[in-house]
């Protein structure tokens, strides 16, 4: 041994360091642990900073008055979904087909309100008044007015928002992104 | 002045050690065969990687101007084509540039895979070639997104429907992808630091690996049929070659030289000539008319999830890669040994004929994306008037139900319209009145393509667009008949040719 950069080559000490074998052994097993232990302190935050995302609890959007929606006429309507973050700009811009369905036998209003997203990939479907269908432009994905699918690859049919209404207003649950398994189930 | 000089390059050289660490790697023998014309099969690599040096360079000066937020990354695109001097031109050199990169690195591995250069002892550079092939597609699909137009937004969705589909773990991965519960400002700032850090410093990484290979294990000889790799013999073989082989810094990287300088000529030129690629419309995902496309490398997979059975769907989206990316991991390891040359080895080029036929079928199926409704057929593409010219006012008005229930958007006349289903321009003489109003109302059997109509045309509409369809033959022909009701038309009256419609029970 020896290497210039060993410093106790040069102190011509080495029988005293290499008759402390013990001190070597914890030394060695101390930067180990340290190692390890600075290893876990950059890694726990760093890695659940890079998998945690906004959890908030959705706040509901008013849509407008119930007065306002004819009976079993599908319309979109536009919000800027509240999740968005301030830089968000259009992107936060929501489309949903809102369908009034009229009042069922206990007078409370009832209303469809589907996402705009394909249940296949996706992609924005667009609603056609003259034959009550939805169609995606993607790859040919057809729904029926009430949402179900009609045609095409769709595993299922469109998803529905959570609605309400509140003091003579429908309002919709905050949306987020839905895919097949992450529904837009109520999170209030 | 020189003196002074002369010290300082000593000087350096002593310190850095060129003369004596990086002029040999340069110098390193390579076989002498590549003086000679088969010298020409060995340009492709070297090329794609001054596409991707030209793709750093055009990157960073992107980089000085593209604000990566969701509400101005469109606005500072715009600004690049239109009033930054010769952003147009760089944002037109990034694109076809990283264009012609994915071709370079796809002929480079074609010719590795055709000349057997990844058998004994390439193995491990061919495995870091596959991975810098998936690093280039990475930077496809996020590069893509930083253009950040409906394409962008709608991109992001069905790869968020894709991600969402994994058993278990969908939702959650969704959500890290996005970086929130919507795909807005913080999806942008995570494909941003995919496109510019994340991919690329894994791509150099990768890349400074795949050259350290190619210097270790040694260019490989030009294929000569007969002559077989076998592990035992190879290394002392190969170093035959070496033995007789001719400087790297000479014949060899001139060719790589000449070649690089002709794809940068041709890559500076088309981007010249065809001008920066978007962005599209604003990226508000409330536009409609939106018909979203992705890149050209991965046509092929937005046709093969259209043309494929829905059940068969979630295995090709989370499966069938990770088979296909298996595959070409274990080729080396599969085939190691024994001839390289391509006429010797016909499963190696049956094999890339058909890979390249099958992409690039899909990939023109995934152009003209035949499966996708015509959005504003029903409105923009009238019936044509030769077809309605004879038409009774029912057919006429059929003519209108036709259009008005969207069948259009799928269905062609005179090839005009959507091509989801076939063109009904002879359908009369295809398909009975009864064997219409069953197709109509009940849609393609079994869930298929056509959606039933049942619901939504009421029984007046019905007999007229059924009235119109069955009218719709060319002169002379026939209606069709169904042979167990009643016999051929033609059989019964012969010569009544086009007024056969009259005969209809």
């Amino acid at each position: 041994m020896t290497d210039i950069n060993d410093p106790t080559s040069r102190r011509g000490d080495v029988s005293a360091q290499v008759a402390n074998p013990s001190r070597r052994w914890f030394f060695r097993w101390l930067t180990y642990l340290m190692g390890a232990a600075a290893t876990l302190v950059l890694a726990v935050p760093l890695i659940g900073y890079l998998v945690s995302y906004r959890r908030q609890r959705p706040p509901w959007i008013k849509l407008g008055a119930v007065t306002d929606f004819p009976q079993n006429v599908t319309r979109m309507i536009t919000f800027d979904n509240p999740l968005k973050q301030p830089w968000d700009g259009m992107v936060a811009h929501t489309g949903v087909y809102v369908r009034y369905l009229g009042a069922d036998d206990r007078q409370q209003d009832q209303f469809l309100v589907l996402a705009v997203n394909c249940t296949h990939l996706g992609c924005p479907v667009e609603w056609f008044e003259g034959s009550g269908l939805f169609m995606c432009p993607c790859h040919g994905g057809v729904y029926y007015e009430n949402g179900e699918h009609a045609s095409g690859p769709p595993p299922r049919g469109l998803y529905h928002y959570v609605w309400r209404v509140r003091d003579g207003q429908l309002e919709v649950q905050a949306p987020h992104f839905p895919t097949l398994h992450d529904t837009l189930r109520d999170r209030a | 002045m020189f003196a002074w000089l002369r010290t300082a390059a000593r000087w350096l050289d002593h310190r850095i050690g060129i003369s004596t660490d990086i002029v040999p790697v340069m110098k390193h023998p390579v076989p002498r065969q590549l003086e000679g014309p088969m010298g020409w099969w060995y340009v492709f690599g070297s090329a794609s990687l001054t596409l991707f040096l030209v793709q750093i360079l055009t990157g960073i000066l992107l980089a000085l101007v593209y604000v990566p937020s969701a509400d101005e990354a469109y606005e500072t695109l715009l600004y690049m084509n239109y009033v930054q001097p010769l952003g147009w031109y760089i944002r037109a050199l990034h694109y076809y540039a990283g264009s012609g990169m994915m071709v370079m690195v796809l002929v480079h591995m074609t010719q590795v895979f055709l000349q057997g250069a990844y058998k004994y002892p390439r193995e491990l550079t061919w495995v870091v070639g596959v991975f810098l092939l998936l690093c280039t597609l990475g930077m496809f699909f996020t590069g893509q997104i930083l253009r950040w137009d409906p394409d962008a937004y709608w991109g992001l969705a069905v790869g968020g429907s894709m991600v969402g589909r994994v058993p278990g773990a969908g939702p959650e991965l969704v959500s890290i992808m996005l970086g929130g519960p919507i795909i807005g400002a913080d999806t942008l700032s995570r494909f941003f630091a995919l496109h510019v850090f994340i991919i690329p410093g894994l791509l150099i990484l990768l890349l400074s690996l795949h050259l350290w290979l190619v210097v270790k294990q040694g260019v490989s000889e030009p294929p000569v049929p007969g002559q077989q790799v076998d592990p035992q013999t190879y290394d002392a073989h190969y170093e035959g070659e070496l033995r007789r082989g001719v400087p790297f810094w000479g014949e060899a990287l001139l060719r790589d030289a000449f070649f690089s300088a002709v794809v940068v000529i041709a890559v500076a030129l088309f981007a010249a000539y065809m001008g920066p690629k978007g962005p599209d419309l604003p990226p508000d995902p409330t536009l409609q008319g939106a018909n979203p496309r992705p890149e050209w490398p991965f046509l092929w997979l937005f046709a093969l999830l259209s043309l494929s059975p829905p059940p068969a769907e979630t295995f090709i989206i989370l499966v069938l890669p990770v088979i296909l990316i298996l595959g070409l991991l274990l080729v080396p390891f599969v085939s190691n040994r024994g001839e390289r040359a391509p006429s010797r080895r016909p499963v190696a080029v049956l094999s890339v004929i058909v890979i390249y036929t099958t992409l690039g079928v899909l990939t023109y199926e995934g152009i003209t994306s035949p499966w996708s409704p015509h959005m504003t057929a029903w409105s923009g593409d009238p019936v044509p008037v030769s077809m309605v010219k004879q038409s009774t006012p029912l057919q006429l008005q059929g003519a209108v139900v036709f259009q008005s229930k969207n069948c259009r958007n799928c269905h062609a006349l005179d090839g005009v319209g959507g091509r989801r289903g076939p063109d009904l321009s002879t359908v009369g003489t295809r398909l009975t009145r009864d064997q219409l109003i069953d197709q109509v109302s009940n849609g393609t059997p079994g869930g298929g393509y056509m959606p039933a109509y049942g619901k939504q045309v009421n029984p007046a509409e019905m007999t007229a667009l059924v009235d119109f369809l069955v009218s719709l033959r060319p002169p002379g022909h026939p209606p069709a008949y169904n042979p167990a009701e009643q016999p051929s038309p033609r059989s019964v009256e012969p010569g009544t040719d086009g007024e056969a419609t009259a005969n209809r029970p």
